[in-house]
């Protein structure tokens, strides 16, 4: 029922909306219950500055270290997710073990991934477009402010793309 | 060598890795922020360009955090660009070095090669290929997958979600078919 909560317009009838959000409400959600201000907010940028840092830093937004990854030719891209999903992995673990709260005092809460053919379907097509940009959404971000400008037009089509994926989305298998 | 050309020559992996998954904890407990950047283009939808479409029906601003987040992305992809840029040239591995020589690309000396994403190739088959077709695909099948590398593959397999190692495994199948099936011909063609 939280998920349903977090989205709900009060418009909509609570099942079209439970089914909008059903595939990916959890995907960068946020689930505080307190409201959060502009200068709140800052904090999100800031911790996006340093994840930039190092998105450029790492050569994560080089088209030439995706190629290596499905190459097979280099570690590199490998170690990079392997070891973030350790980091990751250890750290919701403790924080679940020790019940550690947020900064506010709220306890942490991840919503659970629901699974859904556009797993398969869409992640396949995400592949495809991964291989060819060299760029994931994050490293697009990035990759413009590095200067490759260019990419503006990636970032602007990726819009597009999610965009026409909500408005073809009830014809779509899901 | 000090600190500063320290930072300034690439990082490995097994610097790079652990400090992307500490971004887990960190926006968990900065806000109950679960880790997903691809959701920014559909609150950027839901903001801009709704349309009364119901896909886009949401309180976006409740979300207005991860736009600060990617906001910063950009902030930091400048900065280490440019503050902490690497003064040598990207080294690629020798075997894609040599394949991608042989499908045309000749310049391998920044981050992305010039060959294909110089702002110039913007309005030409290359920039319709590489930068229009190649995005659209990353927006409409990272919101069809419910996420992206970040929300499934980092997030999703941390918080141990099987779906979300479904949703992996698809994106580097895609991935390997496309590039080994669809660039050649890509590459081929436009240079």
């Amino acid at each position: 029922m939280e998920k349903i909560q977090q989205h709900s317009p009060l418009s909509e009838p609570v099942d079209a909306e439970f089914d909008n959000i059903r595939i990916d409400g959890c995907d960068g959600a946020n689930r505080q219950q307190s409201v959060e201000s502009f200068t709140g907010n800052l904090k999100y940028l800031l911790v996006g500055v340093i994840f930039g840092i190092v998105f450029v830093k790492a050569e994560i937004v080089s088209w030439f270290r995706i190629q290596e990854m499905f190459r097979f030719d280099s570690f590199h891209m490998y170690g990079v997710i392997g070891s973030a999903v350790a980091v990751g992995l250890v750290s919701i673990w403790l924080i679940k073990r020790f019940n550690i709260k947020t900064i506010s005092g709220e306890t942490v809460s991840i919503a659970d991934k629901v699974f859904d053919q556009g797993q398969i379907y869409g992640g396949l097509l995400f592949g495809i477009g991964w291989a060819i940009t060299g760029a994931c959404p994050g490293p697009l971000f990035a990759q413009i402010g590095a200067g490759y400008l260019a990419v503006a037009v990636t970032l602007l089509s990726a819009i597009a793309g999610t965009w026409v994926y909500g408005y073809v989305r009830a014809k779509l298998p899901h | 060598m000090n600190i500063i050309e320290l930072l300034k020559s690439p990082w490995p992996w097994y610097v790079a890795g652990p400090l992307i998954g500490l971004t887990v904890p960190v926006l968990l407990l900065l806000g109950n922020k679960s880790f997903g950047i691809s959701s920014s283009l559909r609150h950027i939808c839901a903001a801009v360009i709704p349309a009364g479409l119901p896909f886009f029906k949401y309180n976006w601003r409740k979300e207005a955090w991860n736009l600060f987040f990617v906001t910063g992305i950009v902030i930091g992809g400048f900065v280490g660009n440019f503050w902490l840029g690497n003064p040598d040239a990207i080294v690629v591995a020798d075997d894609t070095r040599q394949t991608l020589s042989a499908l045309g690309v000749t310049d391998f000396s920044g981050l992305m090669p010039a060959d294909i994403f110089a702002v110039s190739n913007v309005f030409t088959l290359k920039g319709l290929i590489f930068l229009v077709f190649g995005g659209f695909l990353v927006g409409f099948g990272t919101r069809y997958a419910g996420g992206c590398t970040s929300g499934h593959a980092i997030m999703g397999l941390s918080n141990l979600q099987w779906p979300s190692l479904v949703a992996t495994l698809s994106f580097m199948i895609g991935g390997f078919a496309c590039t080994h099936l669809l660039l050649p011909f890509f590459l081929h063609f436009v240079l």
